[in-house]
Parts: structure tokens; C-alpha cells; sequence
């Protein structure tokens, strides 16, 4: 028997299988797109589950449309962190449009947690556009600030600020990869603040879409002083978190 | 009710048209949030009456007053005395409101970081839709937050029957006395407004009826203790509403009624949510009518608001005021003595206001609370984070939320706390 995690974000859905024991058994991801629904209806059709559990931002439109219950990304990333590294106690989670950071209790049991606001400042997109502006590719993009020498401190958080800052830099003739670098310490001083909030020490998990990207990981250990986990499928911490809480709901109705 | 009150409103020299538009609005909200929730008590049709009268037959009731030769009172904050009010026949209303409106205009007067609190009172005054605030025959500011007093100076031009008083910001022997003849002048105000002036039994006769009006809401919250909780956070709110606008008669005896029923509710176990709801304290900034925004919510996440430590709440209505004095003077410092214990968050410091939350979550049995913060108000977001910390110590978790009036916050508001519920669960 199979028990599945849907995580509907604002960029990719994410799908998770997971049998008894809580193994996962089958992973899959899609755009989002303009419809969410025929997205994960599409994703839906890849696997058979007993039960299935929503979480992220569209959850609840998968809610009404499913009729299956939900929980929040948070405690979904929680739950999902701590299967892979069962001895967590923070996570930090940067997706497409949004980041969290969360503190566990040693039970696992969510502490606290801090989300960031409104806008999309500090997320995946933000670096995704930033990349752009750069003329890199994602992947370059996250190489080649690592091979930066020096930092050069970028002032705005704001997607749009921030856009105008590196073509201004761009024409004073700046180094590309110095620009990288900045840009990629800027969301790392965001998320660095959003995980002092709620704890200050011990490992830290990274899930994540960003997580992928080496450069963030290796300046999270730097400005923090605290080791970093990446789990081996980032993206799929909160699908699998769902799945979990899928089974277990299961085992006690 | 619109047909019979137009021709009143028109008197009040309201805009017609944006007034439809807002009752409009406030009559929907108030169908979609309140008239759908399950297992009200029955009382709760009082203030649901109340709701749909409040620029009809309330108004009226004021208008009667007024040609009786009583005055009508306005303020924008529990430090302005009642009882004062009452003993020389001025009846006092609440100004304060919770939906945006006007913004445009709004925005010529004041700045774009002001709270919502702020920028509604001028957006109902510039939209030409409060008839509590054109029926008023005195406006009483108070120089409290900076937004307040500054805004106030612009208020004064709008409006040509602004009274300020002034109030202290340290609890201090020195902000006592300020508070003090800042009541005594407030008296004076008072009493030349209405030719009435105030005597023994007049000013005890006040003290009284206000007494009575916060015991009964007090009555209420203590009722609110139950699992399961025998009232709704958003009843228990509106009524805290409510309190500034009625007939305070007719206020407490409603409630009173309310709280009979509710303690039969308690007996026979029967709850508005299921025993074991995960229970929460709402901490801050005050929710003017119609603003259910966080209420609405928290009780959609399956948590139930147990008590709310905020001025529409029970920073406004704990502590009674004496009415033994046997003098005026007497009874004068019995008021300054009850409003110098209200823990506000512009006076510094602010001791009490962290411990009267975690005595509040440990009657009402919370098990966390959430901080409500206005979004641009300095006061309550700087106290919101010592509240958490002494919350925290004690292990009660604490959400901090800073929102405002726009409802382009609710998705990520709604995934906040429903993973704070998720968190008590
Ligand atoms: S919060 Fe402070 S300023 Fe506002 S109504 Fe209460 S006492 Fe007055
Ligand atoms: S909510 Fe804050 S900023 Fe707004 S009026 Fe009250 S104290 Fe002032």
C-alpha cells in the first residue's frame, strides 16, 4: 500500500510515494503553470496511493478539488527533514517564492518558525532573475560565484532594486562573478537572519529548490558557523513530509 | 434599513452613495463571518441586531438623545474617562474603525506608513461615512502613539470640535498628576459642553453604570475559561466591539444574558468548538469593528480565541473604578487611579503589559498566543518581541503577526497560523 504527498508551490509541484514503512518509493516533479489542478491531475495519474496528503500554497485548492486533507508546509518540511536526518533541529527551506526557517523540538514537533513576507525577495526567484540579469544559467550562475575572489555587497533585497543595482554595476565594468557572489550573500544574510530568529545552534538542514545550489550551501556554513545537510532530493522534503503525515494519519484512524 | 435612516444620514451631511457602498460592504463581511459560524448561542442575536442597526437605529437613538439636550461624545481611546462623560449627561462613543476607506484621499493627508487604525478614522471622516463621528459634538484626541498626536494636528483642520488631551507616557508620580489634571480638565470640557455639572451622585451613578458594563464583559471572559469554549473568539470580539457604541445599559444587560446561557452551556458541556480545540490569546493592537480579519483567521484553522489582551478586550475593561468617594474629588482620583493601571504600549516602560499576558494565557488557558501587530505601529511591534520572550520563557509558544487592513495578506497570514495551530496541536 501506498501513501502520497502532494506539494503544490507557486513554481513546481512536487509528488512523493511512500509504501508502509515510510520508504519513498517514487518521486516526481512538474511546473505549476497557469492551472495547478490539471498540473497535479497530470502528476496524480503517475501513481496509486491509498491516501494523500496536500501542503504548500495551493493546497487548498487541491483540498476542494481532491477533497483530501492538508497541512502546512511547514510542519510537512519538518516531518520531511526529519526522516532523512533524524536527529534535526532546524530546517531552512528555500523554494520558488518563498522561505521558511524552522526550529524542531527533540521530539520533532515544529519549536518555531519565521517565513518570509509578502514579496519574493531573498527566494529562488529572486536569484533566478538576478542569474538572468547576469547572462548566466542557473547552474553557472551558482558555480561561478563560488570562483569569485572578492565580495562586493549588494545593497538591495528588492527583485526590482536589486535588478537595476547589478546592470549599474554591469556598466562600471565590474567582475560578473563578484556581482554572483554578491547577490548570492545577500539571500544568505536573509536567510541567515530568519534561522538566528529561531535557533542558534546545531545543523541545519537546507531543503529546497536553492539548495541545489552549491554556492549557497558552502556561504550558509560560512556566515553561520553550523554544518548544513542537503538532503539528496531537496526539492521533494515537503511532498515526502505530506506523505509521511498521510501514513501516519492512516495508521491512526 | 437603509429606506427609513436616509433622510437622517443625509442631515449628518454623510455621502450617500459611499455609505451604501460601505454597508454594503460591512453587511456582507458581517453575513460571511459571523452568520455562518456553528453553535452560537443564542444571545448572540442581540449583536447581531446591533450590527445591523449600527448606523440605523443606534444613530437614531443618539440623534433622540441629542434633541433631549444630552451631548454626544467621540474618542479614539480607552484612556478617555466614560464615567467622566456620563455624569454630565454626554453620552461617549468609540470612533475608532477597522476597514480602509477613502485611501486616496487618505493619502494626500497622511503618510503611506500609518497605521491602518490611523488611516481609516481619516478615511472615514474624508469619505463622509461615520455618522458617530458627524453626530459627535466633541472629538476627543489623545495624545498617545506619535502616529495619534501628529495625526490629530491634521484631524484639527477637518473637523472644528477636536479636543486633545494629553496623557503621561511613564507611570511615573509625575504622570500621574499630568493624568490627573488632564482628567480635571477633560471635566471642565465636559461640563461646559453640556451646562451640566457633575455632582456626588451623578459621578457615582456613572462610575457605576461603566462598572457595570466591564463586569459584565469581564463575566464573559471568565466564562470563556471553559473547555469546550462556550462562545466563538468573533462573538466574544464583537462584543468587545460593541461595548463602545451601545446603549451601556442595555450593553450589560445583553451580556449578562449572554453569560446566563453561557453558563448553561458550560454545564450541559456544549461548546461553538469541539473540547480540545487548540486555544489561543490574541495580544496587541486593537480590532475595531468591522476588523474580524485575524479572528476570522484563526477560527477557520480549527483554533478557538480564548481571550484578547487589547483594548477592544480586556485591557479596556479590566479593573473596576471605586465608587465609594464621598466627595467628586474623591471619586476624580478613583478614575485616575483605574486608568493609570491600563498597560498600553506607549507608556515606557511597560512591565506590566508582558506579565498581564502570561497571566492572561494561564486564566483563559491558552496554549499559545498570538501577537497582532498593525503594520507601522511603532509601539506594539517594539513590545511585540518582549511579549514573545517572556511568553517563550515560560513555554508558551507566541506567533507575531504585523498586518493591516487589506485582505492581499490573508494566503500567507492563513499558512502562518495554520501551521502555528498545528503547532499546539
Ligand atoms: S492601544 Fe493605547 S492608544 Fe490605542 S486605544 Fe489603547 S490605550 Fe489608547
Ligand atoms: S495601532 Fe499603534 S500606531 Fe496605530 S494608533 Fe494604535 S498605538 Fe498608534
Amino acid at each position: 500500500m501506498r501513501f502520497a504527498g502532494i506539494d503544490i508551490g507557486s513554481r513546481t509541484i512536487k509528488l512523493v510515494a511512500v509504501d508502509e514503512a515510510g520508504q519513498m518509493k517514487a518521486s516526481f516533479l512538474a511546473d505549476t503553470g497557469f492551472d495547478p489542478i490539471t498540473a497535479a491531475k497530470k502528476l496524480l495519474a503517475e501513481v496509486s496511493f491509498e491516501r494523500i496528503m496536500a501542503t504548500g500554497y495551493g493546497r487548498n485548492l487541491f483540498e476542494i478539488a481532491f477533497d483530501a486533507p492538508t497541512v502546512t508546509e511547514i510542519k510537512a518540511h519538518a516531518t520531511g527533514a526529519r526522516a532523512i536526518f533524524p536527529e534535526a533541529r532546524t530546517v531552512l527551506d528555500i523554494g520558488g517564492q518563498d522561505s521558511k526557517a524552522i526550529s524542531l523540538f527533540e521530539n520533532g514537533k515544529v519549536k518555531k518558525f519565521e517565513m518570509n513576507d509578502r514579496c519574493a525577495a531573498g527566494t529562488g526567484k529572486f536569484l533566478e532573475i538576478m542569474a538572468k540579469t547576469l547572462g548566466y544559467d542557473l547552474e553557472a550562475f551558482g558555480r561561478e560565484a563560488l570562483f569569485a575572489e572578492n565580495d562586493l555587497n549588494i545593497s538591495s533585497m528588492c527583485t526590482v532594486f536589486a535588478e537595476s543595482e547589478v546592470t549599474s554595476l554591469i556598466a562600471k565594468g565590474n567582475n560578473r562573478r563578484e556581482i554572483a557572489r554578491g547577490l548570492h550573500i545577500s539571500v544568505i544574510r536573509r536567510a541567515a537572519g530568519m534561522i538566528n530568529r529561531v535557533s542558534s545552534e546545531g545543523d541545519i538542514v537546507f531543503s529546497g529548490g536553492v539548495a541545489k545550489n552549491p554556492c549557497m550551501a558552502a556561504f550558509l556554513t560560512d556566515k553561520l558557523g553550523r554544518r548544513v545537510l542537503i538532503p539528496e532530493n531537496p526539492q521533494s522534503i515537503g511532498a515526502l513530509g505530506a506523505a509521511l503525515l498521510a501514513l501516519e494519519k492512516k495508521a491512526s484512524a | 434599513m437603509s429606506e427609513t435612516y436616509r433622510p437622517m444620514w443625509e442631515q449628518l451631511g454623510l455621502d450617500l452613495q459611499s455609505h451604501d457602498a460601505l454597508l454594503g460592504v460591512l453587511g456582507q463581511s458581517y453575513k460571511d463571518i459571523y452568520l455562518t459560524q456553528k453553535n452560537r448561542p443564542e444571545g448572540m442575536s442581540y449583536f447581531d441586531f446591533v450590527m445591523s442597526e449600527v448606523h440605523g437605529l443606534r444613530i437614531k437613538e443618539l440623534l433622540d438623545e441629542k434633541a433631549e439636550g444630552r451631548k454626544i461624545i467621540g474618542s479614539y481611546c480607552v484612556f478617555v474617562p466614560e464615567e467622566i462623560a456620563l455624569a454630565a449627561k454626554a453620552t461617549l462613543v468609540g470612533l475608532c474603525s477597522g476597514a480602509d476607506f477613502a485611501m486616496e484621499e487618505v493619502d494626500k493627508i497622511l503618510p503611506r506608513n500609518t497605521c491602518a487604525l490611523i488611516k481609516s478614522s481619516f478615511g472615514f471622516k474624508l469619505g463622509k461615512v461615520c455618522p458617530y463621528l458627524e453626530s459627535a459634538d466633541l472629538i476627543v484626541g489623545e495624545n498617545t502613539c506619535d502616529g495619534k498626536k501628529k495625526a490629530y494636528e491634521s484631524l484639527g483642520h477637518l473637523v472644528d470640535n477636536l479636543y486633545v488631551m494629553d496623557l503621561p507616557q511613564v507611570k511615573s508620580e509625575e504622570g500621574k498628576a499630568l493624568l490627573r489634571s488632564e482628567y480635571k480638565r477633560f471635566k471642565e470640557a465636559v461640563e461646559q459642553l453640556t451646562g451640566v455639572s457633575i455632582t456626588v451622585e451623578s459621578l457615582q451613578e456613572a462610575i457605576q453604570t461603566v462598572n457595570a458594563k466591564r463586569a459584565a464583559l469581564y463575566r464573559l471572559s471568565s466564562l470563556r475559561k471553559a473547555d469546550p469554549a462556550p462562545i466563538s473568539g468573533l462573538d466574544a470580539l464583537l462584543a468587545n466591539q460593541v461595548f463602545f457604541y451601545d446603549n451601556p445599559a442595555r450593553f450589560t444587560e445583553s451580556v449578562n444574558t449572554i453569560c446566563d446561557e453561557l453558563e448553561k452551556r458550560i454545564q450541559e458541556k456544549q461548546g461553538s468548538f469541539p473540547e480540545k480545540t487548540p486555544r489561543i490569546l490574541v495580544s496587541g493592537c486593537p480590532q475595531a469593528v468591522p476588523n474580524w480579519k485575524l479572528p476570522m483567521i484563526v477560527e477557520s484553522a480549527g483554533a478557538v480565541i480564548v481571550g484578547e489582551e487589547s483594548c477592544v478586550g480586556e485591557r479596556g475593561t479590566r479593573n473596576l473604578t471605586d465608587d465609594s468617594g464621598e466627595t467628586v474629588e474623591d471619586m476624580m482620583e478613583a478614575i485616575v487611579d483605574r486608568y493609570f493601571q491600563v498597560d498600553c504600549a506607549i507608556f515606557t516602560p511597560n512591565p506590566d503589559r508582558p506579565q498581564h499576558n502570561l497571566e492572561m494565557s494561564d486564566d483563559s488557558k491558552a496554549d499559545g498566543v498570538i501577537h497582532y501587530g498593525l503594520q507601522f505601529c511603532q509601539p506594539y511591534l517594539m513590545e511585540a518581541i518582549p511579549v514573545e520572550k517572556a511568553l517563550e520563557e515560560k513555554n508558551i509558544p507566541c506567533l507575531r503577526v504585523e498586518t493591516d487592513y487589506s485582505m492581499e495578506d490573508v494566503g500567507q497570514l492563513k499558512t502562518r497560523v495554520e501551521a502555528f495551530v498545528e503547532q499546539l496541536r
